[in-house]
């Protein structure tokens, strides 16, 4: 005999949603607000696109990550594919210029090349995690070893370095700018829209949340759980993939400590965004705002001379920590 | 020897009382039974008497003395003690560790282990379990679990002990020998309530048996002066005859699935049995008989060894759970919360999840889905405070009938139900027993398991009986009666051999 109700009433759905959306966007505004009194130099078109073109990376992969954190799991090993992925890709590169030359058709062959090895990385994260039935901590903790390593021996601990003629083309895509905003920008929008539309307006979507909130119940739903487990650490991996091919151009090199602790980073933005990280709910624009908070963070300790820019990561953490006991108290509700 | 009284007792978890003004007195040194069907409010009560939850109004007399536990540590220490229906051991301590859990005798600061080996071997002896008390719990059987729990509550000198539904996965021989040592430990001065929903058992252990029904005290009886048709009637509240709707004629010759030589490795072996358009067929047996597990199997939720499907003359071959929902079977499960529904999602999104392809074009059209929850709520009478409420808010019949109208949004042709009316009040059984009724006049074939008896003559056209993963009788028509369908269930009786 069961009491016909819950114990634990559940929160009202809506309340959720406005909670989650407009927390972290309250906070970011409430930091933008501080900075621009404390430096007017922040509020600036140039700085805001600084800070968002550097945040495209993290935010581009936490977007992935929010798909594999909403079906109920983790990926920690994506600060070391972004690495491993710029490392080969510039091998790659360079191996193709004397046959395919020195351009766009070299350039164009190395993202289609990094986009396939980072959704195989995917498959085989999403192929242990639920064939060979690992948890995807352990799986992906053991990858982040792999990944950095591989790419430390291909280095030979130095640095792997993009030749120049295909440097000085491909920095374009880094430096360059489309209507005025650069490059980086308009593919974080539009990996943002893509990850939020395929989240919230599709079945697959449907199903990730589904699968994240109660797999046994998904299971018997005959959904299959194990597909589109895996298809999320592809986007995940996807994602990193497309990252890469923004970093790339940047330093035009790829080394042992490219990539380093994005992982925490990719993962602080979805969990202040809003997705809890037991799965089940979540949301993309969340996400996209955690990783603009985030960075604001570092960029505002540089214009300012309050608490010093070495402390970042001191600050982020009391944020995230901030952040989920606020969420904390949501849930218990 | 404790007696008790319940004086006015009321619970309510915030959706509606669960117990409603429940008096009963409960004489000291008598073995005392409570009946009712899910939902009645049994457990809740005893969880109340025992310390588990707090009552929301009324009071417990406990040998004439208002008493309210605030834990059940509080209980124990007065000797009220409840054995819970999913028994509540820790698998991976040993015998005695569990004996002693949370009262470990010790020496100079150190656990005791000689001592509490030799207090525990004796407490075994007592209740007649044959095991030594370093044996991890984990290797034991229901049955012997069953009777640790008892050596448990003799640890703590219970004066009173509360049992609930401890027969349910018990073989008919471990039944008897259980019957005994509560009949022994009655005789020693410990007042005994018991819980069941079986009412053979009832009529034959209990003095007196109390019936509660959807929270309200009815009626208590004395078992000599009774019979298991009047106390069902009382658990129903009417005569049982018109909880059900009349059973259709339905189509014979016509049939749809046939399924042939299933083996589900540790709960089923060459299982066979067909289905026809329009008919009802119940599976009956005691919990672990393997019906669920059966299905489960079927369906691709878990591994399978052989099996041979037909759907309507075609060779179906299922693989997945995908497999069998295109080819138009879906199965709704026992367990609701943990595998029917999705309580933290809306009502929306849990009616349209297995049928989701229908709204994506590719992009999800939200307003049909929403246009198809306005439609599934008149149609299957889904009460819900408002359309955008999680799952997890509605009563548990509301919740039975959302995952009924999930299941039967994809247009099935086979519909199996394991335990429909489990944990839903009267009235929405009733209407769970017309919706099935009306689905197979529709054409529908429909397996449902259940391990109500009542519930499943009351309903079904045709029952198999299964015992330890067989099928040992197929019975229908005349042959629909509780006495016969238990005789198969426990091994007495057998037609179809291996």
């Amino acid at each position: 005999m069961q009491p016909e109700s819950s114990l634990h009433p559940v929160p009202r759905r809506r309340a959720r949603i406005r909670l989650s959306a407009f927390g972290p966007l309250l906070g970011l505004a409430a930091l933008v607000a501080l900075a621009t009194a404390l430096n007017p130099a922040f509020l600036t078109i140039a700085n805001i696109f600084n800070v968002l073109t550097r945040t495209s990376f993290i935010g581009i992969i936490a977007v992935g990550g929010t798909f594999v954190i909403i079906a109920g799991g983790i990926d920690l090993s994506v600060g070391s594919m972004a690495a491993l992925l710029a490392g080969s890709m510039i091998l790659v590169m360079n191996a193709l210029a004397p046959t395919l030359g020195g351009g766009w058709l070299t350039i164009v062959v190395g993202m289609l090349f990094v986009v396939a090895l980072g959704a195989l990385f995917g498959l085989g994260h999403g192929l242990a995690i639920t064939k060979g039935r690992i948890e995807p901590f352990i799986v992906t903790l053991g990858t982040l070893g792999i990944f950095r390593s591989v790419l430390t021996y291909l280095s030979e601990g130095g640095a792997i370095t993009l030749q120049l003629g295909l440097s000085n083309v491909y920095s374009h895509v880094y430096y360059g700018s489309f209507l005025r905003v650069p490059i980086p920008l308009w593919v974080f929008l539009a990996m943002a829209i893509l990850g939020a539309v395929l989240l919230n307006r599709t079945a697959f979507g449907r199903h990730v949340q589904a699968i994240g909130s109660n797999e046994q119940v998904a299971r018997y739903a005959a959904l299959r759980v194990d597909r589109e487990k895996i298809v999320t650490y592809m986007i995940q991996g996807v994602c990193v993939a497309v990252a890469t091919i923004l970093y790339v151009p940047r330093l035009g090199s790829a080394s042992p400590s490219t990539g380093l602790l994005w992982e925490l980073e990719a993962i602080a933005a979805v969990i202040i965004g809003g997705t809890a990280l037991k799965g089940g709910s979540g949301s993309v624009p969340g996400t996209v705002v955690g990783a603009i908070l985030l960075s604001t963070i570092g960029n505002v300790l540089n214009l300012t001379s309050i608490i010093s820019v070495y402390l970042n990561a001191a600050v982020q953490g009391v944020v995230i920590i901030l952040v989920a006991f606020l969420q904390r108290g949501r849930e218990a509700r | 020897m404790i007696s008790v009284g319940f004086e006015g007792i009321g619970k309510d978890f915030g959706a509606g009382p669960v117990l409603d003004d429940v008096s009963f007195t409960v004489d000291a040194g008598e073995i005392h039974a409570l009946v009712g069907e899910n939902g009645a409010g049994k457990s809740t009560l005893m969880k109340i008497l025992a310390g588990y939850l707090p009552a929301t109004s009324g009071r417990v007399l406990l040998g004439g003395v208002p008493t309210e536990f605030r834990d059940q540590r509080e209980a124990e220490a007065e000797g009220v003690v409840l054995i819970h229906q999913e028994l509540n051991l820790v698998e991976d301590l040993t015998v005695a560790d569990n004996i002693f859990l949370g009262r470990e005798r010790r020496r100079r600061g150190f656990l005791d282990e000689r001592a509490m080996h030799r207090e525990a071997g004796a407490l075994l002896r007592r209740v007649g379990l044959d095991v030594d008390p370093w044996t991890r719990v984990r290797t034991l059987i229901v049955a012997q679990k069953q009777l640790l729990e008892i050596a448990k509550a003799l640890a703590r000198n219970a004066g009173l002990l509360i049992m609930d539904e401890p027969t349910a996965s018990l073989t008919p021989a471990e039944v008897e020998r259980l019957f005994g040592l509560i009949r022994d430990l009655n005789g020693r001065g410990v007042t005994i309530l018991y819980i069941s929903h079986k009412l053979e058992e009832v009529l034959a252990l209990a003095e007196r048996v109390t019936v509660l029904r959807d929270g309200r005290y009815v009626e208590t009886v004395r078992a000599g002066a009774s019979s298991r048709q009047a106390l069902a009637n009382l658990m129903v509240g009417r005569e049982i005859a018109a909880m059900f709707p009349e059973k259709l004629l339905q189509d014979r010759g016509s049939p749809l699935w046939r399924v042939r030589d299933v083996g589900v490795p540790g709960w089923a072996q060459r299982v066979s049995f067909d289905l026809q358009r329009g008919e009802i067929l119940g599976f009956a047996g005691l919990v672990g008989a393997g019906r669920t597990e059966l299905f489960e199997g079927i369906l691709g939720l878990r591994p399978r060894s052989g099996g041979h499907f037909e759907l309507e003359g075609r060779r179906l071959r299922i693989h997945h759970p995908a497999d069998a929902v295109r080819a138009g079977i879906v199965y709704l499960s026992e367990d609701r919360k943990g595998k029917g529904l999705h309580l933290r999602l809306g009502l929306a999104p849990n009616l349209t999840l297995m049928a989701l392809h229908r709204y994506a074009r590719p992009l999800l059209r939200r307003d049909r889905e929403r246009a198809a929850l306005g439609d599934a709520m008149r149609r299957y009478n889904i009460r819900a405070g408002s359309p955008e409420a999680v799952a997890g808010t509605l009563s548990g019949g509301n919740q039975q009938k959302l995952a009924l109208a999930k299941v039967l949004h994809t247009e099935p042709k086979v519909l199996v139900l394991d335990e429909p009316t489990r944990g839903v009040d009267v009235g929405a059984k009733q209407e769970i027993y017309r919706l099935i009724q009306h689905l197979a006049a529709q054409g529908l074939g429909i397996v449902v398991v259940s391990s109500e008896l009542v519930e499943l003559i009351g309903i079904a056209h045709r029952l198999i009986v299964m015992r330890g993963g067989r099928v040992t009788g197929e019975l229908g028509g005349e042959g629909l009666s509780e006495a016969e369908v238990i005789a198969y269930a426990t091994g007495v009786k057998e037609t179809h051999a291996a």
